[in-house]
């Protein structure tokens, strides 16, 4: 297990690597000069020239991604050209801010998915199936958006439910709690559907594995059987559904944080991008690619946990 | 005076002793796409505690179905057992609700099936996986059960128990695994234990140990065993009685002794004729050309017919009914009985 979590490890540093390369280039290819972003409009030709200076920029472009990259790797990621804070600092704000909302959006989404699909699998073909596909086939096709947009309006707007700008404090807060709603309702409901399927798919497929005929001739009940033999199995490849839709997540997010002004980093990331400063632009980006890292890292971990067959492999 | 009370009537005698098991009429039908597949269609049979009843008959005859139908364990759909009787202990198990069903499976009557390899849970222990039955049915705390698994282990002779019941079955090989099935089945010491073709799926060698310990575990437990097989040789050592199943009907029942010596339909002699015997000097007259019939499509008159090569034109017009021809042998043939043949 600890060997698998080093080679995952070790994969993910060309991952990483092809992350600060492509944040670099962005820098470098973004039109507009940034040491005249910095020196502002009214700056002299001389001032705009000490400052590509000062920034490294008159250095070969080799050599500016050495220092980048060293830098990064001592935690410094720069300052924001727009308003000068450190990124490091900013990010690990808006991070926090992230994390909250991907968890109370797992926080629902897998555990709904997973009874909606193991209910649909169990009465196949009924009334309840056909309800929970639809609404999962719904929940797939509707973008992010628009799924965002429609409950503003009505919990938030119209019917003043909940609130929908902004983050209103730490999770653990009856505020924070209100304020996390709309958006992790947002970004789960995407994530719902395909969990769903997923789960209704695998329960109906293990379900016909001859160790549930073993579980029934023990005469347990109908419920232990499906919920400890057949579930327990119908995970593992629903927890591979979540590790490969990570980047999807991550993209909802971005969506969603900025439907709701949602303080994160994608949020953060937008705005960077839209501002051209590209520093924190960069910062952004690298963050996003660690939380889909650290997201599958998490995954395969529960693939351990679940699937005793892995850690002998 | 005395005498009087010593010769008090033994009523067990007197009294016809009801056997453990007794099918009679089992009907299960599957509804498919392609038909109606009489798989099992009207198949009867009584087990005695204790004693061992073999069902012999080719693949796709109806054998598992048989035994599925018992625990109800038939998918239901395509399947629905839809006639016929099956009393266990003399009480009636068709039209019992699910949930007094699952409290007869494993405590009462157990099951094994042919396949080792994936009959068992894959992510849970197999410690576990016998523990959960005993804290089902016998109301044991954990550390009961585990106790009990452990002893279960031992029971089936596998090596260091203690350290065996953590082991998740990938760790095992298939005789290990269908020794732990074993454990499983008879841990709540059930008094009938269903073997489907315990040992197809395993090596000769292996076969013969579990057979073994089958009949060894059979004299201590004293459990009843319908013990399921297409192999006449595992028929002769272990089953103290026959049935012989062809396209879901019984052709032939009799004692195990009766069957290898004065068996009267043509499909049990057949079955005897291609079983390679040591005494083999007899010209063997019967073989069996052509294969099971399809369950949609049964032939009219005997099912055996089509195949049978001493059929005349009532075997294929009218089907025989069971009709005995000795004590506790009867045969489903209009040829029977026939005279004393073999030895
Ligand atoms: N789930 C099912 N759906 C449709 N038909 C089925 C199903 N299960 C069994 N059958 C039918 O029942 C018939 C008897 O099958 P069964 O498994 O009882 O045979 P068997 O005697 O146990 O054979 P084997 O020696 O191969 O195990 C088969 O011909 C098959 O067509
Ligand atoms: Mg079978």
């Amino acid at each position: 297990m600890g060997q698998q979590i080093a080679y995952r490890l070790l994969l993910s540093v060309p991952v990483l690597l092809g992350v600060l390369v492509f944040g670099f280039l962005l820098l470098k290819l973004a039109p507009g000069d940034p040491a005249m972003v910095v020196a502002g409009p009214s700056a002299t030709p001389d001032v705009v020239e000490q400052i590509r200076k000062e920034m490294g920029l008159d250095q070969p472009t080799l050599v500016q991604f050495w220092r980048y990259i060293s830098r990064v790797a001592q935690g410094d990621l720069g300052r924001s050209m727009i308003n000068n804070t450190s990124v490091a600092e900013e990010l690990a704000l808006a991070m926090v801010a992230t994390a909250e909302l991907m968890i109370a959006c797992l926080a629902w989404a897998v555990p709904a998915g997973i009874a909606m699909g193991t209910i649909a699998a169990v009465f196949q073909r009924g009334l309840i199936d056909r309800v929970v596909m639809a609404f999962s086939v719904a929940g797939v096709s509707m973008p992010v958006f628009f799924i965002g947009l429609l409950l503003m309006q009505y919990l938030g707007y119209k019917w003043q439910l909940l609130p929908f700008l902004g983050r209103g404090g730490p999770l653990w807060t009856l505020e924070g709690l209100r304020h996390i709603t709309l958006p992790a309702m947002t970004l789960g409901f995407i994530f719902v559907g395909p969990v769903a399927r997923m789960t209704r798919a695998s329960v109906l497929d293990v379900l016909k594995a001859d160790f549930i005929r073993t579980a029934r001739a023990k005469g347990l009940r109908e419920k232990t059987v499906i919920i400890r033999h057949a579930l327990r199995n119908a995970l593992i490849p629903v927890v591979t559904l979540v590790g490969l839709q990570a980047g999807y997540l991550l993209g909802g997010a971005v969506v969603t944080e900025s439907i709701y002004s949602w303080p994160g980093v994608g949020r953060l990331a937008v705005g960077a991008i839209l501002a051209s400063d590209m520093p924190l632009a960069q910062g952004a980006i690298l963050s996003l690619a660690i939380a889909f890292l650290v997201i599958n890292l998490i995954v395969d971990l529960l693939y351990g946990l679940l699937d005793p067959r892995v850690q002998h492999r | 005076m005395s005498v009087l009370v010593q010769e008090k009537p033994d009523t067990s005698v007197q009294a016809t002793a009801t056997p453990l098991l007794s099918v009679d009429g089992l009907k299960t039908y599957f509804k498919t796409s392609g038909g109606l597949f009489k798989a099992v269609d009207g198949v009867s049979f009584s087990v005695e505690a204790g004693k061992t009843l073999a069902i012999v008959g080719e693949s796709g005859c109806g054998k598992s179905v048989t035994a599925m139908s018992i625990m109800r364990l038939v998918p239901e759909p395509p399947g629905e057992t839809v006639a016929g009787s099956i009393r266990y202990a003399g009480d009636e198990l068709i039209g019992k609700s699910r949930r007094e069903i699952e409290d007869l499976r494993g405590a009462e009557i157990s099951m094994i099936f042919q396949e080792p390899m994936t009959s068992l849970n894959p992510v849970a222990r197999v410690g576990a996986q016998i523990a959960e039955g005993l804290k089902r049915h016998k109301g044991m705390t954990d550390a009961q059960a585990r106790e009990r698994a452990i002893e279960m282990l031992r029971l089936v002779r596998i090596p260091s128990p203690e350290t065996r019941v953590d082991e998740f079955p990938h760790q095992m090989s298939g005789g290990m695994r269908q020794r732990v099935m074993i454990a499983i089945a008879l841990a709540c010491d059930p008094k009938l234990l269903i073997a489907d073709e315990p040992t197809t799926a395993l090596d000769v060698t292996i076969q013969a140990q579990i057979l073994e310990l089958l009949r060894s575990l059979q004299d201590k437990l004293k459990t009843a065993i319908i013990l399921i097989t297409h192999d006449l040789g595992v028929v002769a050592e272990n089953a103290h009685r026959v049935v012989v199943m062809y396209a879901g009907r019984v052709v032939e029942t009799a004692p195990v002794d009766a069957i290898f010596s004065d068996a009267q339909h043509p499909y049990t002699l057949g079955l005897l004729a291609s079983v390679p015997r040591f005494d083999d000097d007899a010209e063997r007259l019967l073989t069996i050309p052509g294969s099971v019939p399809h369950p949609a499509h049964m032939p009219a008159g005997c099912r055996f017919s089509p195949r049978c090569t001493l059929a005349t034109s009532k075997c294929t017009a009218e089907e025989p009914p069971l009709r005995s021809v000795a004590s506790g042998h009867e045969v489903a043939c209009w040829l029977a009985p026939i005279e004393k043949h073999g030895s």
